[in-house]
């Protein structure tokens, strides 16, 4: 799989669950901070990212996510 | 007791917030007290929480606090209040099904996809105080905030309970109300199977040929505060809480006990603690469910109290019947018929039932001298609740 293609789909599930710009969505930018996702709507990304890339992430990988690179990073890992 | 009967801080009503089919914001609420409504459940068809909410809000707010949230903020603003004393401002907000329409989404998708694919939010969206909790947010208010759930009844004894607060003195003011969103598909099969809805989708209270309700969503919230206070800052009052009581029946989980007893002690109580007698009773907004059950036993209740009937409307012919929001939508028509100077008619009533001797008011309604007038919630569970409204001054 495509990183740019992984990034793109994983902007879309970002833009549709927390109600973001989609320019808002870039590598650095932390979900708490600068995308205003309480721990809640985190958990409610990581579930729409289990969906559309046909993976499970485990609990304690969720914990470590701070920024939409760790994520990226991550789903890259588990699609691999 | 702390109704103004027995020497309690007066309680003032200085705002109204309403959501309903029958109309949303005070006036066009009052205007569909006075129209047939189409037949079948009473929905919000067109409901757009975006200007009480952003989308990203809107999305993890079960559909009965977006309601509640709205009509609180309406009455805020009605009332005019600007900066208060945050821990002396409390929240009582009733429901009776809460987030049911959550519940019901959720376990679809529980039970097609697994339970991995069921939402965060499902408990904080479902729970019954999620509307007191969500308006006290909102506010910022952080005085007591409470709900309170006693089905139909709920929302009176929510205005009740917190009038109280004010009366004794533990709180300045209060938003206070209910909010109902539970026309789904489950629970309108519930309610069907058990036979409490009107098969032509019509609510005709204390008629003939009654056969049930519709069902309504909607939510209703007051702004009360102490009186002495409203005055103070110049509020306009709309009206009074004089007095308010709570009973049981402790009879069936829904079936009223069949003499009204425990409803008709309700209703004295509430005279009692307002310091009214019951010659003095201008109007009854009356449970009048259209159910051949309740206005019997409701009957029963009123003659019982009063040698003389007072007018009696059921506003339920228009709203449907809201469950945990039915009280205060009940408290804002009272309310409005003392600033419109008419009592709405029963709407839905052509043939008045001759078993149910009360003096109803049907056709224009009918014109008044405003005065003390109850408002009467009889919820499942044999809940009886009863508030005494009186005019401002």
């Amino acid at each position: 799989m495509a990183n740019d293609d992984v990034f793109d789909r994983l902007t879309t599930c970002t833009v549709d669950v927390l109600q973001v710009k989609p320019e808002s969505v870039t590598p650095d930018a932390s979900l708490s901070e600068d995308l205003g996702a309480s721990s809640l709507i985190q958990v409610e990304l990581v579930m729409a990212i289990e969906e559309e890339f046909g993976i499970s992430v485990p609990d304690e990988s969720v914990e470590e996510i701070r920024t939409v690179d760790d994520l990226h990073r991550l789903i890259l890992s588990l699609v691999a | 007791m702390n109704g103004k009967g027995s020497g309690g801080r007066r309680v003032a009503v200085t705002g109204i917030g309403v959501v309903s089919a029958c109309g949303t914001g005070a006036e066009a609420f009052w205007e569909g007290l006075f129209r047939a409504p189409p037949d079948g459940h009473r929905e919000l068809a067109e409901w757009d929480p975006s200007p009480w909410m952003e989308l990203r809000e809107a999305r993890h707010t079960d559909r009965f606090t977006q309601f509640a949230v709205a009509a609180a903020d309406m009455a805020h603003r009605d009332a005019g209040l600007t900066e208060v004393d945050a821990e002396r401002s409390g929240v009582v907000v009733a429901t009776a099904l809460a987030g049911v329409s959550t519940f019901e989404r959720q376990s679809v998708i529980h039970h097609e996809r697994g339970g991995r694919r069921v939402s965060p939010f499902l408990v904080p969206m479902m729970m019954a105080n999620a509307a007191a909790a969500t308006v006290a947010m909102r506010q910022g208010w952080r005085g007591p905030c409470e709900s309170l759930e006693t089905a139909c009844a709920a929302a009176t004894h929510a205005i009740g309970h917190a009038a109280r607060m004010i009366a004794d003195g533990t709180c300045d003011r209060m938003l206070a109300g209910g909010t109902e969103a539970a026309i789904t598909p489950t629970i309108v099969a519930g309610f069907t199977n058990m036979r409490a809805l009107s098969s032509t989708g019509r609510t005709r209270p204390f008629d003939a040929e009654r056969d049930g309700f519709a069902i309504a969503e909607g939510a209703a919230v007051l702004v009360l505060e102490d009186w002495d206070t409203a005055v103070a800052r110049g509020a306009t009052i709309h009206g009074e809480i004089l007095g308010s009581a709570s009973t049981a029946d402790a009879h069936d989980i829904t079936m009223p006990a069949p003499g009204g007893g425990d409803a008709a002690r309700c209703i004295r109580l509430a005279l009692e603690d307002a310091g009214v007698r019951p010659q003095d009773v201008r109007q009854i907004n009356a449970h009048g469910t259209g159910t051949l059950r309740n206005d019997e036993a409701e009957t029963r209740a009123i003659l019982s109290v009063f040698d003389e009937c007072p007018p009696v409307t059921s506003t339920k012919g228009a709203t449907g019947h809201a469950f945990g929001a039915g009280g205060a939508l009940e408290a804002v028509a009272v309310l409005l018929s003392m600033r419109h100077g008419r009592i709405p008619p029963t709407i839905g009533l052509t043939t008045v039932d001759p078993a149910l001797a009360v003096d109803v008011v049907t056709g224009e309604g009918r014109t008044w001298q405003p005065g003390p007038a109850l408002t009467q919630s009889f919820g499942f569970g044999g809940h009886n609740g009863v508030l005494v409204l009186g005019p401002a001054g």
